[in-house]
């Protein structure tokens, strides 16, 4: 694999915010039906740099390509439009509204009259989380009603439901339970038979190892380098993350 | 907030147990809590007054004097819910009034000749764009220059009430247009026929909403409310919106008015003919502001937009939400509802008066917290701040009649806002919301 044009490429990335250089000249890229894990310690930019990505945040400098094409990347809506979707560390969901008020926001099933039709919404968040969550009851109760587990997998269905190319992971699974983070392995690895490139944030490495095909780490801002998986060590990645080294070569 | 992510690994849970009796009526219990003060306050007054507060006159009144403040109620929720506050709703209506008051009784009537029929349509239209013109622009300052709404609005209330004053002189504007006039409330009743009329299309609506929202849920295989439950819902619904009517019907033109109607017209009265006001055009138009803002609220992207920014503003912005954009709209539907205000306190006295709509920010706002608006964002109904307006209308024309002073109206009133306000925290709390 990693022939051909790649799916996402970030090329030269810097952001700056007030006098904090959060992303400093880093390019990744991604390709079809890949997972590249983003690691770093706390604070080294990661969820930054996939802001960028979608849309949340506007590169000082640098440029996307999606698909080998140069895009501009605004806002999230232009990220959407590139089939760019996203679960964000924080979730980014509207606590007073329900599960599927939340899938929806800003893409509402409307009927002929442009009126919001809540119960075609809820029908599709029944059948999508019956696949990531059978045990998810809740679709009357706001989302601040749920646990932290049931919120992350409100915002993983999201990210899923409209068939995105490209997904960002942020700490997808911070929140879950062992049954439930197994579920997410089984999806992320379903995902990946079908063409969609995943860039997936963990602090996990063991995760990261069994999930991912390549790793980049980022250290204060800066890609300390990225490699493939089977070429490197735990220990060698630690190592990355913390010293920010790069792997000693076995000729 | 749980934090606990493996709570929902253990087994499927069993099906909640149907709710019996009121509660599988499935309403919402602060509306039923509302709803009970409501009545405690009447029975109350009823109770000082020998009855005569719960008289259909004073139930009239009561409705009447509620309309201004709680047409710019319903637009108070969409502007705290995004978690903003307009301080300015007071001279915003009192600015659009002396506008519309200098166009009919001075330049249209120069301009279409006095009397024209057009003057009155022309007024309001012109109101309605100052309105919310200036609504947009306050909502421009909040959105796209981040002034805080606060101080958008603190600004707002000095500015626009004076220049309200500089523009009437500070004098008292009328007589008003007489078809102008007729949205104050007793100059444009319905009648007996028209009310009963409106009284059933409305009950044939609420029923007929019922039922399509139960087919719907059933379609896609939710589950639904106890039939039992549904019919004792629409018959509460279909009692109360009749009800109403016959109250508003039972209150009688006096015998001197009506012979002076018919004179008007030409007619001798009728021996012994008897006829009730019925609904006022002013409650009319609440009650079909207060269904266009809940339809708002609830069934289009706008009124969705505007409970996700307010939930998270963060949320919302990440969901492609032009949150900046969606606060010119919320503070202009505020504006257009102060003009429509504008219209009804100024019809209802036939003038304009330099003070009108003083304090009136503080009872819309109240009015709205009242109804169980949360001034954190994110939680409001449009319902409960009509509501909010009523018990506070109650509480004051009560005292009035019940002959409570001035200053200690005032305390009771600025009491009973923290007072619910307090409740309100304790019932959230409890209801885990
Ligand atoms: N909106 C912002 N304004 C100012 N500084 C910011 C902002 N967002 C991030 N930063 C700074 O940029 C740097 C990178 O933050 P970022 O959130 O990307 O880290 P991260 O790698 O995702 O860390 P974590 O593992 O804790 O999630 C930090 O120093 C942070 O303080
Ligand atoms: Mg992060």
């Amino acid at each position: 694999m990693n022939t051909g044009t790649p799916l996402v490429e970030m090329n030269n990335m810097s952001i700056a915010f007030g006098g904090v250089q959060a992303v400093d000249d880093v390019s990744v890229n991604l390709y079809p039906g890949e997972v590249v894990g983003l690691l770093g310690h706390n604070g080294a930019g990661k969820s930054t740099l996939i802001k960028i990505l979608s849309g949340a945040y506007k590169a000082d400098s640098g440029e996307i390509k999606v698909n080998g094409t140069p895009v501009t990347i605004n806002s999230p809506r232009d990220a959407r439009a590139n089939n760019i979707e996203t679960i964000y560390q924080t979730l980014a969901l509207a606590d007073n509204l329900d599960a599927a008020s939340n899938l929806f926001l800003g893409r509402e099933i409307t009927n002929a009259f442009g009126m919001v039709n809540d119960d075609a919404m809820e029908a599709e968040t029944r059948k999508i989380m019956a696949r990531l969550n059978p045990n998810f009851k809740k679709f009357g109760s706001p989302v601040s009603a749920l646990s932290g587990g049931q919120r992350q997998s409100v915002a993983i269905a999201r990210a899923v439901y409209f068939n995105a190319k490209i997904l960002i992971m942020d700490e997808p699974t911070a929140a879950l339970g062992v049954h439930e983070t197994q579920m997410v392995a089984e999806l992320i690895e379903e995902l990946k038979k079908q063409g969609i490139g995943i860039f997936l944030i963990s602090h996990d490495i063991q995760d990261v190892f069994k999930l991912c095909d390549r790793v980049s780490v980022m250290k204060n801002g800066q890609l300390v380098g990225t490699e493939r998986v089977e070429d490197v060590t735990e220990d060698d990645v630690l190592g990355m993350i913390i010293l920010g080294k790069q792997p000693q070569r076995a000729a | 907030m749980s934090q606990s992510g493996t709570a929902e690994t253990a087994g499927t849970p069993a099906a909640p147990p149907q709710p019996k009796g009121f509660a599988a009526l499935g309403l919402d219990m602060r509306l039923v809590g509302m709803i009970a003060a409501l009545f405690v306050i009447w029975i109350a007054f009823a109770a000082f007054t020998d009855g005569r507060f719960l008289t259909p006159r004073n139930i009239f009144n009561l409705t009447i004097q509620t309309v201004s403040v709680a047409i710019m109620a319903t637009g108070m929720v969409f502007v705290i819910v995004t978690r903003h506050i307009d301080l300015s709703v007071g001279s915003l209506l009192a600015v659009c009034s002396a506008a519309m008051a200098m166009l009919q009784t001075q330049f249209l009537p120069d301009l279409l000749g006095l009397g024209s029929p057009f003057i009155w349509i022309i007024t309001i239209i012109c109101g309605l764009i100052v309105g919310t013109a200036i609504g947009a622009f306050q909502g421009w300052m909040v959105g796209y220059l981040t002034i805080p709404a606060f101080i958008v609005t603190l600004g707002g209330l000095l500015v626009w009430r004076n220049v309200a004053w500089y523009m009437t002189s500070g004098q008292t504007i009328g007589p008003l247009d007489p078809t102008f006039s007729i949205f104050g409330g007793i100059n444009g009743t319905l009648g007996e026929t028209v009310s009963w009329i409106i009284g059933i299309v409305l009950t044939i609506g609420a029923i007929a909403l019922l039922a399509q929202s139960r087919r719907a849920k059933a379609s896609h295989g939710f589950p639904v409310k106890p039939m039992g439950a549904e019919i004792g819902l629409g018959v509460i619904f279909a009692g109360s919106i009749l009800a109403f009517i016959w109250v508003l019907n039972a209150y009688t033109i006096p015998e001197r008015r009506l012979e002076r109607m018919f004179e008007a017209r030409g007619e001798v009265l009728p021996e012994g003919l008897v006829m009730g006001y019925g609904l006022p055009g002013s409650v009319l138009l609440l009650i079909v502001i207060a269904i266009v803002m809940t339809v708002v609220a609830r069934r289009t992207r706008l009124g969705r937009y505007i409970f996700a920014t307010g939930g998270n503003p963060d949320a919302a912005e990440l969901s492609g939400i032009d949150t900046r954009m969606l606060t010119v709209k919320v503070f202009a539907i505020m504006g257009a509802l102060c003009a429509i205000s504008a219209v009804v306190a100024s019809a209802r006295l036939t003038n304009h008066s330099n003070d009108i709509g003083t304090l009136d920010e503080l009872r819309v706002i109240a009015a709205a917290v009242i109804g169980g608006t949360a001034l954190a964002g994110g939680i409001g109904t449009i319902y409960g701040a009509i509501l909010g307006a009523l018990i506070m209308q109650s509480l004051q024309s009560g005292m009035a009649m019940v002959g409570v002073d001035a200053p200690f109206q005032n305390i009771v009133v600025g009491s009973v806002l923290v007072l619910a306000v307090w409740v309100d925290i304790i019932y959230r709390r409890r209801a885990g919301l």
